[in-house]
């Protein structure tokens, strides 16, 4: 259902965005990827981050943290998942440890006592594991109210979706209430960063671009990608 | 006694010069726990003062960094091709560009976390990666990595990754672009621009 009006929007503006390419070869859709860019950026203007600064203005930091707490405690099992899929059978028992202690002893996941007992979080996802498997990213994506992908991780993403337990949560009306509040929590934390990404950039859609992919290459090699390092003046 | 001590620490400190300089896994950690120690204790810059803020950071931060080395590798293989005052308005530029962005997320640094990563430093090292990771409960923690050269004054800092994103190469397809469409000289006039487009935003948010 979502994965359709996703589609559908994005056929919508690939007919609409029929604007000037950077000639970038890592993307070639880039005039459809601004006009998604472009209205990405209205929608995040107009409900997103009100609705963060909102969340961020009445709540304190207590409370913040342990609400991310629990979001990013339901992700730890599919972390796990993926990195035992990716053949990393201790760093997958070091997920689920996380998810069996903080679920329990940490009031769903509000106290992250794993991190003090030094079981670290990791950041998986199914696209992750595909490029382990040796899948290349594909072209550059940008994904109606999703943002940054690749093709390789927009096809990943019904995996991520199955392996989400909030997507599994019945009934309907609870799952999109808990969604819509995870995605403005999550918005929150990015308030400073989208602040960044203003200032720091020319080009905003190309700054971001650069800095997704460099981000998700360091994702797929553990935070230590091969050094590609240029030639010093 | 107390002339002999310090009499003493002087002489350790000169000792310390002449064998080589302050190794850069140390030179980091003190760095930063500078600009730490000066955030919490200032009120203003845990506000957000601007002008002061800047301040800090061209006094602590700054004189770490090759500035001139970070741009070269941002405006990657035109940089070759730039006249020398092409050169140094963009290392200038840049630089500018680089203090503003830092200061508008430094007051965010006050109550933060670091777990400074030792260094294997081998004598004859001259390119290395510090390593400091950012704690935040609940979060992965952030890597920032600092590339550093040895230089005759000291280790200094080209290129600083954070979670794995390279600012140096974050910017070189923007300038290359800017450079491919309107040449050195209108990637100057764009920095430039951005530059002043940033100081009268602050200008204004600060009235």
């Amino acid at each position: 259902m979502i994965a359709r009006a996703l589609a559908t929007t994005a056929l919508a503006l690939a007919a609409a965005g029929c604007a000037t390419t950077g000639g970038d070869p890592r993307d070639p859709l880039e005039g459809v990827n601004r006009a998604v860019f472009a209205f990405n950026d209205k929608a995040d203007e107009i409900v997103l981050r009100p609705a963060a600064r909102l969340y961020r203005n009445v709540t304190r930091q207590g409370l913040r943290d342990a609400v991310r707490n629990f979001f990013n405690n339901i992700d730890d099992l599919f972390i796990g998942a993926n990195n035992l899929l990716q053949g990393k059978g201790e760093t997958a028992v070091n997920d689920w440890l996380r998810f069996a202690f903080n679920s329990t002893l940490g009031f769903f996941g509000v106290i992250d006592w794993a991190s003090d007992m030094g079981l670290e979080k990791h950041n998986e996802d199914f696209g992750q594991t595909l490029a382990s498997w040796g899948v290349g990213d594909g072209l550059y994506l940008v994904l109606p109210l999703l943002g940054p992908s690749t093709l390789r991780d927009t096809a990943a993403l019904p995996v991520d979706w199955e392996g989400d337990l909030v997507q599994q949560h019945e009934p309907v009306d609870e799952r999109n209430a808990i969604t819509a509040s995870r995605v403005v929590v999550r918005r929150a934390d990015l308030l400073g960063a989208s602040r960044t990404l203003e200032e720091a950039a020319l080009d905003r859609y190309v700054f971001l671009r650069e800095a997704f992919l460099q981000r998700r290459r360091s994702l797929i090699y553990d935070g230590r990608p091969p050094r590609e390092r240029p030639p010093a003046e | 006694m107390k002339r002999l001590l310090a009499g003493l620490a002087m002489l350790l400190v000169a000792a310390a010069a002449a064998a080589g300089m302050t190794p850069p896994d140390e030179l980091v950690k003190d760095v930063m726990l500078d600009i730490q120690r000066a955030i919490v204790q200032d009120q203003d810059l845990q506000k957000g003062d601007r002008a002061k803020t800047i301040r800090v950071i061209e006094e602590k931060a700054l004189p770490h960094f090759n500035h001139v080395g970070m741009t070269a590798l941002a405006v990657g293989a035109n940089w070759r091709k730039a006249t020398p005052e092409q050169k140094r308005r963009l290392a200038e530029e840049f630089r500018a560009l680089l203090v503003s962005t830092y200061a508008s997320s430094l007051s965010a640094f006050g109550d933060q976390k670091f777990d400074f990563r030792p260094l294997r430093l081998k004598p004859d090292d001259t390119d290395v990666t510090v390593q400091v990771r950012v704690l935040q409960p609940g979060s992965q923690p952030v890597a920032v990595d600092y590339d550093m050269e040895k230089t005759p004054g000291g280790w200094k800092c080209y290129d600083v990754r954070v979670a794995g994103i390279s600012l140096v190469v974050n910017y070189r397809t923007e300038f290359s672009n800017i450079v491919r469409d309107k040449g050195i000289d209108g990637l100057i006039d764009a920095l430039a621009a951005k530059n002043k487009s940033l100081a009268a935003k602050h200008a204004a948010a600060s009235k």
